[in-house]
C-alpha cells in the first residue's frame, strides 16, 4: 500500500525525531513517500531522504508553506492524496491542524493519535485521556491518520531516497501568519528529550521553579510542568505535560511536587522509568512511579542536583 | 455578527471512566455528564463578545442524543441566546463522528450564516481533535485552532494559537472557525436567575435527515479495552538510595 507521510518542518528545519518516529509507524502500513512542505526546505528534504525505508521525498519548497498554515498546506496535500492509501503525520499541533482539514476535503473520517497499527485498516488509539484504548477499523479509501510519536522508536538513517520537487498549489489566501512567540533556550525539546524533569503545584512559586530547571540542566534534561503549575503561573504553557499539553515518553521522567492527576498521567505514563518526589505519600503519582521518594522537595531536589 | 457555538455532552471531566468488561465501550450508567470543558470555554468567549458589543447573537448547537439538551440549557444559562438540538441518535453510547458533525454544522451554517464559529479544540471523550478543522474545510473558510487569544476586527480576526514550540499569531478572514484551548478564559458559573431565564429561551430540535446529512459511522469500533497498567514501583528512603537505583536501572544518569 502507498503511504504519504507529512514531515514535521519548522521554519524550513526538519524536526528529525518526530518525523523519524512517525516514519516507523508509516512503514508498518506500506511504501512510504514523504512530503516535505516548507520555505527553503530543500536541506530538510535531503535529510529525510537518508531515513531508512523512505522510497521518495516530495519537496514543495515555497514561501506560502513557511509557517505551515492549514489552508494552503491542506490544499497541497489534497492535490496528491488520491494516489495514496494512507496520509499520515505526527500528532503535533502542526499536523493535527492540517490533516483533519485534508480528511474532510476528501470525505474521509479522521483517525487521530494512533498508538498502534494492527493492519492497513485497523488501528489502536487512546480515548478519554488514555484511560481507555479503542481499536477501530476504517474502510475509507484514503485513510487520514496522526501518530502518537511517543509510542514509537525513531527509524534510523543510511538511505538515499530520490528527492523530487512538487509544484506548489494555489494560495487560498484565507489566513496570514503574523508572528511566532517561541521560548528560546538551549534545553532539549520536551517531546524528544531522553530525560524530562517536571514540576507541579508543590513547587509553589515561579522563583522556586528554578530548582526544577537547575536539576534539568545538570543532567541535560528538558523541563516540564503539570497543568496545575502552568495555571498557577509557575511555568510557561508550552512546558505543560498532560492530556491538554504534550505527551512525552522519555527514558527517565522525574516528577517533582506533582500529585499525579489523571490528566497529567495521560501525558507521561509511557515513560520508561518514572521517579516521583513528593511529600504526600498518598499522592497518586506513586502508583505509577518506578521509584518514589517521600520527601520535602526543597531539600531533596538540591541534594539530588548536587550529587548527580 | 452571529456566533455559532457547537457543544458536546460528555462524561464529566472529574469522573474516572470505567471500561466495560465485555470490551463494548465505557460505562455510562449513572455517570455524571457535562458540557465538554473546551466547549464551555468557547461559549464563555462568545458571550464575552456579545457583552463587548461585538456579537449580536450567540447560537449554541449540539448533535447527539435528546439528553444533550441539558448541555444546551447550561450554555443558555451562561448567556447564549438560543439553542438548536440536532437529534442524531437515541443510544447514549452512539458517538456521532466529527465528519458527520461537521457536515451537519455546515448545513446549519449555510442557513444561519454566522460570522464566527467558536468551539472546543477537542471533545474529552473521543479526543479526536478534528471537528473544527473539518467544518472549516467543508465551509471553505479559514481555521484557527488551539486558540488562547482572540481579537475580532472588521472582516478579520487575530488569533493567538498554542502550538508545540510556544505561540503562533495568525490573522484569519471572516467567516472562520476558531477552536479554543484551555487558557482562553475561565468560564463563569451560571447564576440561578440565569438558569431560570434559560428555560424560556428559544430551543429548536431538528434531525440530520432534515439537513440531508448521513450520520452513519465510517469507523467501526471493534473493541474498547483498559490501557496497559504500569506495575507499582518501590519507595526509596533517601536521595542516595534513589541515585543508586537510577544508576542500576538506567544509562541516562
Amino acid at each position: 500500500m502507498a503511504v504519504l507521510l507529512i514531515a514535521e518542518i519548522n521554519g524550513g528545519e526538519l524536526s528529525a525525531d518526530l518525523t523519524a518516529k512517525s516514519l516507523t509507524a508509516a512503514r508498518q502500513l506500506g511504501d512510504v513517500t514523504v512530503l516535505c512542505a516548507g520555505a527553503a526546505c530543500s536541506g530538510a528534504a535531503n535529510e529525510i531522504a537518508a531515513f531508512e525505508g523512505v522510497s521518495k521525498v516530495l519537496c514543495a519548497d515555497d514561501p506560502k508553506y513557511g509557517n505551515a498554515l492549514a489552508e494552503p498546506v491542506a490544499d497541497l496535500i489534497v492535490g496528491i492524496a488520491c494516489e495514496y492509501d494512507h496520509v499520515v503525520g505526527p500528532a503535533t499541533t502542526t499536523a493535527q491542524n492540517i490533516l483533519p482539514r485534508v480528511a474532510a476535503l476528501i470525505d474521509s473520517m479522521m483517525i487521530s493519535d494512533i498508538s498502534a497499527v494492527i493492519d492497513g485498516e485497523t488501528f489502536e488509539r487512546p480515548i478519554y485521556a488514555g484511560n481507555a484504548v479503542q481499536r477501530v477499523r476504517s474502510r475509507d479509501k484514503t485513510k487520514v491518520i496522526t501518530i502518537r510519536t511517543a509510542a514509537y522508536d525513531a527509524t534510523g538513517t543510511g538511505n538515499s531516497a530520490p528527492v523530487e520537487s512538487l509544484s506548489a498549489a494555489g494560495d487560498p489566501g484565507l489566513s496570514e501568519w503574523l508572528e511566532d512567540r517561541v521560548a528560546e533556550n538551549d534545553r532539549p525539546e520536551l517531546t524528544s528529550a531522553k530525560i524530562v524533569v517536571s514540576g507541579g503545584r508543590g513547587v509553589g512559586s515561579i522563583e522556586d521553579f528554578s530548582l526544577i530547571s537547575s536539576l534539568a540542566d545538570k543532567i541535560g534534561a528538558a523541563v516540564g510542568a503539570s497543568r496545575a503549575a502552568v495555571d498557577s503561573g509557575y511555568a510557561p504553557n508550552d512546558w505543560q505535560v498532560g492530556q491538554t499539553g504534550k505527551v512525552v515518553a522519555p527514558d527517565l521522567y522525574i516528577a517533582v511536587g506533582i500529585s499525579g492527576a489523571i490528566q497529567h498521567l495521560a501525558g507521561m505514563k509511557d515513560s520508561k522509568i518514572i521517579v516521583a518526589i513528593n511529600k504526600d505519600e498518598d499522592a497518586p503519582i506513586f502508583q505509577v512511579a518506578d521509584f518514589g521518594l517521600v520527601a520535602n522537595l526543597f531539600e531533596a531536589v538540591p541534594e539530588l542536583t548536587d550529587k548527580l | 455578527m452571529k456566533v455559532l457555538v457547537p457543544v458536546k455532552r460528555v462524561i464529566d471531566y472529574n469522573v474516572k471512566v470505567r471500561v466495560r468488561p465485555d470490551g463494548s465501550g465505557v460505562d455510562l450508567a449513572n455517570v455524571k455528564m457535562s458540557i465538554n470543558p473546551f466547549d464551555e470555554i468557547a461559549v464563555e468567549e462568545a458571550v464575552r463578545l456579545k457583552e463587548a458589543g461585538k456579537a449580536e447573537e450567540v447560537i449554541v448547537i449540539s448533535v447527539g442524543v435528546p439528553q444533550a439538551q441539558t448541555v444546551l440549557r447550561t450554555a443558555l444559562a451562561l448567556g447564549a441566546d438560543r439553542a438548536i438540538l440536532v437529534h442524531a441518535a437515541d443510544d447514549p453510547h452512539t458517538d456521532i463522528e466529527p465528519l458527520a458533525v461537521a457536515k451537519i454544522l455546515k448545513a446549519v451554517a449555510d442557513e444561519e450564516k454566522p460570522t464566527l464559529i467558536l468551539m472546543g479544540k477537542q471533545a474529552i471523550d473521543n479526543d479526536l481533535n478534528a471537528t473544527g478543522q473539518m467544518l472549516a474545510a467543508l465551509m471553505g473558510c479559514a481555521q484557527a485552532t488551539f486558540a488562547s487569544g482572540l481579537e475580532v476586527g472588521e472582516g478579520s480576526a487575530t488569533v493567538v494559537r498554542e502550538v508545540d514550540g510556544g505561540l503562533q499569531v495568525v490573522k484569519v478572514g471572516l467567516p472562520c472557525v476558531v477552536t479554543v484551548d484551555l487558557r482562553m478564559n475561565e468560564p463563569r458559573y451560571p447564576s440561578l436567575p440565569n438558569i431560570q431565564r434559560a428555560k424560556r429561551k428559544p430551543f429548536a430540535t431538528i434531525t440530520p435527515e432534515e439537513l440531508g446529512v448521513d450520520v452513519a459511522p465510517r469507523l467501526e469500533i471493534l473493541e474498547t479495552v483498559e490501557p496497559p497498567e504500569r506495575k507499582a514501583g518501590e519507595i526509596v528512603n533517601s536521595v542516595d538510595e534513589l541515585l543508586e537505583k537510577l544508576r542500576e536501572e538506567t544509562e541516562v544518569v
